[in-house]
């Protein structure tokens, strides 16, 4: 049993616990502050909810289960983001059985691959095979018209939504040092802690006074205060949290520093696609949803380069 | 309940739960709330997955007593059809074709619905390009008229077309929207196409307000 990473996810737990508490109190008191900017929060919280409890259930269950339940969980993640992704792009009728073979077979087979940790397939499945026989797949259609958008959106989905998501159940084989107690679905959680701690922290300290916005046409929260200040404190809290992995202080800051760069990199990247197409967030796409893509899109685009650094720091 | 007949209400589960999954559909109720009493829901129609999205869509103890109508011809067909339609969705199925007067498709309908349910109907009377909301075929007129009582709820599905497009058999799961507008009724001595305009624009208004 991996007690270290049993201890973060129940520090996690007791955070979010505590914040649930706090923002029960605060909604009682409607009139005096201004919800709008506390709903990201009220939003990031019912996400983070499903998503560390289904961690934590994971982790006790490993030993009967293995890694079965984050790989679903991970499948589920990419499958739910590719939807959205797919619902917001306009698409033509003929890329309909595409779509299908995207949705339903790619995801399984990038699954499966991770699953059976094939590395040397799984890292070129999708920009390899998947990324040409999209475009080949809709000349089945015979519907030229925007040919080249029409596959270059669906790939673009694909390598975000899918194939970077991947990466990070695919941690959960990298090998350990033999004198760790680290399991390797620790090193996957304490990944999602720092993601989703640097992902929070870029929007409130965004709201300093002082704001050099990184791009307002793209993302009006965004600013380079937010972004380097919050990785400087990430920083400071991956080393602080480095007894929850098989790194030295050094090696966690800096990887924490990677996820937070790459975090923002990919909230300004799917802005970009929102904004391109006319919506605030992935959420009013379909009121009532929590958009799955506004939570898992610093994950996507941090996942592989934290799986790279990883695997070269700990050969 | 009798334990031969216990797979119904969980195939009538299971319908309910796939229907959620496919149109990964979000509801809003814009104007009217859910009830039991007698509706008649109308949609507009661009998929065939049109009555399960709104049958999934309903709250447990208001599905219990809507049914939706469908076409005779095509879900008698086969083992699976006949299940689906008339064992789980206990629907209303409707003769196409040979349409006589003394067994007219109203009367039936009328029969059916009794004072107990309500039903769902896609008044354009077939599947349209997502578009363009067709004309509404006079059924829904006549129904109202024997029955002036029967609150009309206008629904605006969005996105449906997309998910399971005509002559398609796979569906691509991406979100979409449904969309309960307020209830309207035939006023006393209303003309039938005034009424149908009238009922037709309620959709085009709910996608106008809501869906842009």
């Amino acid at each position: 049993m991996d007690i270290r990473s049993l201890i973060l996810t129940i520090i996690v737990l007791a955070i979010l616990a505590t914040s649930s508490v706090i923002a029960f109190y605060i909604k009682r008191q409607k009139d005096t502050i201004d919800m709008r900017t506390l709903e990201p929060f009220f939003s990031r919280l019912r996400g983070w909810w499903s998503l560390f409890t289904i961690l934590t259930v994971s982790l006790l269950l490993e030993p009967l289960c293995g890694n079965t339940i984050t790989l679903i969980l991970f499948a589920a993640l990419s499958f739910w983001g590719m939807r959205e992704f797919l619902t917001l792009t306009p698409t033509r009728p003929a890329d309909h059985i595409t779509m299908f073979l995207v949705l339903f077979i790619c995801t399984i087979v990038q699954y499966v691959l991770v699953a059976w940790n094939l590395y040397e397939l799984f890292s070129i499945f999708i920009p390899t095979y998947a990324f040409l026989l999209v475009p080949a797949c809709i000349t089945l259609s015979g519907d030229s018209t925007h040919f080249l958008e029409r596959a270059a959106k669906i790939d673009m989905g694909m390598l975000i939504c899918i194939y970077s998501l991947s990466f990070a159940p695919a941690l959960l084989s990298l090998q350990m040092p033999d004198n760790s107690s680290i399991s390797s679905l620790g090193l996957l959680i304490f990944f999602v802690v720092i993601a989703q701690i640097s992902d929070v922290l870029q929007y409130v300290m965004s709201l300093f006074p002082i704001r050099h916005y990184i791009s307002r046409e793209i993302n009006t929260s965004k600013t380079w205060e937010g972004v380097l200040g919050s990785t400087l404190v990430v920083m400071l809290i991956g080393a602080a949290l480095s007894w929850a992995t098989p790194f030295s202080y050094l090696y966690a800051a800096l990887l924490s520093m990677a996820i937070s760069f790459m975090g923002a990199a990919g909230s300004m990247t799917l802005s970009a696609v929102k904004r391109d197409r006319g919506v605030k967030d992935y959420g009013t796409l379909v009121e009532g949803h929590s958009g799955i893509l506004d939570r898992i899109d610093s994950l996507c685009f941090a996942a592989p380069i934290f799986y790279h650094l990883s695997q070269i720091i700990l050969k | 309940m009798k334990l031969s007949e216990l797979d119904i209400p969980v195939a009538r589960l299971g319908l309910a739960l796939l229907g959620r999954f496919l149109s990964g559909v979000s509801v809003s109720w814009e104007g009217c709330q859910p009830d039991t009493c007698q509706r008649v829901y109308y949609a507009n129609h661009t998929s065939h997955l049109d009555p399960l999205a709104i049958w999934s869509a309903l709250p447990q103890f208001v599905r219990n007593v809507t049914r939706p109508v469908a076409a005779k011809d095509y879900w008698e067909k086969g083992l699976i059809r006949p299940y689906i339609a008339q064992r789980c969705f206990n629907a209303l199925l409707l003769e196409r074709k040979e349409v006589k007067v003394h067994h007219s498709p109203i009367t039936y309908m009328l029969n059916e619905m009794g004072d107990k349910y309500s039903i769902i109907l896609f008044p354009e009377g077939t599947r349209g390009d997502g578009v363009q909301i067709a004309e509404f075929k006079s059924g829904i007129y006549h129904l109202c008229k024997k029955r002036p009582e029967l609150e009309l709820i206008p629904i605006y599905l969005d996105n449906m077309n997309r998910i399971l497009p005509r002559g398609r058999v796979l569906p691509v799961p991406m979100l979409s929207r449904l969309i309960f507008g307020p209830p309207l009724w035939l006023e006393q001595g209303e003309p039938k196409n005034q009424f149908l305009t009238r009922a037709r624009q309620a959709i085009i208004d709910l996608k106008e307000k809501y869906s842009e």
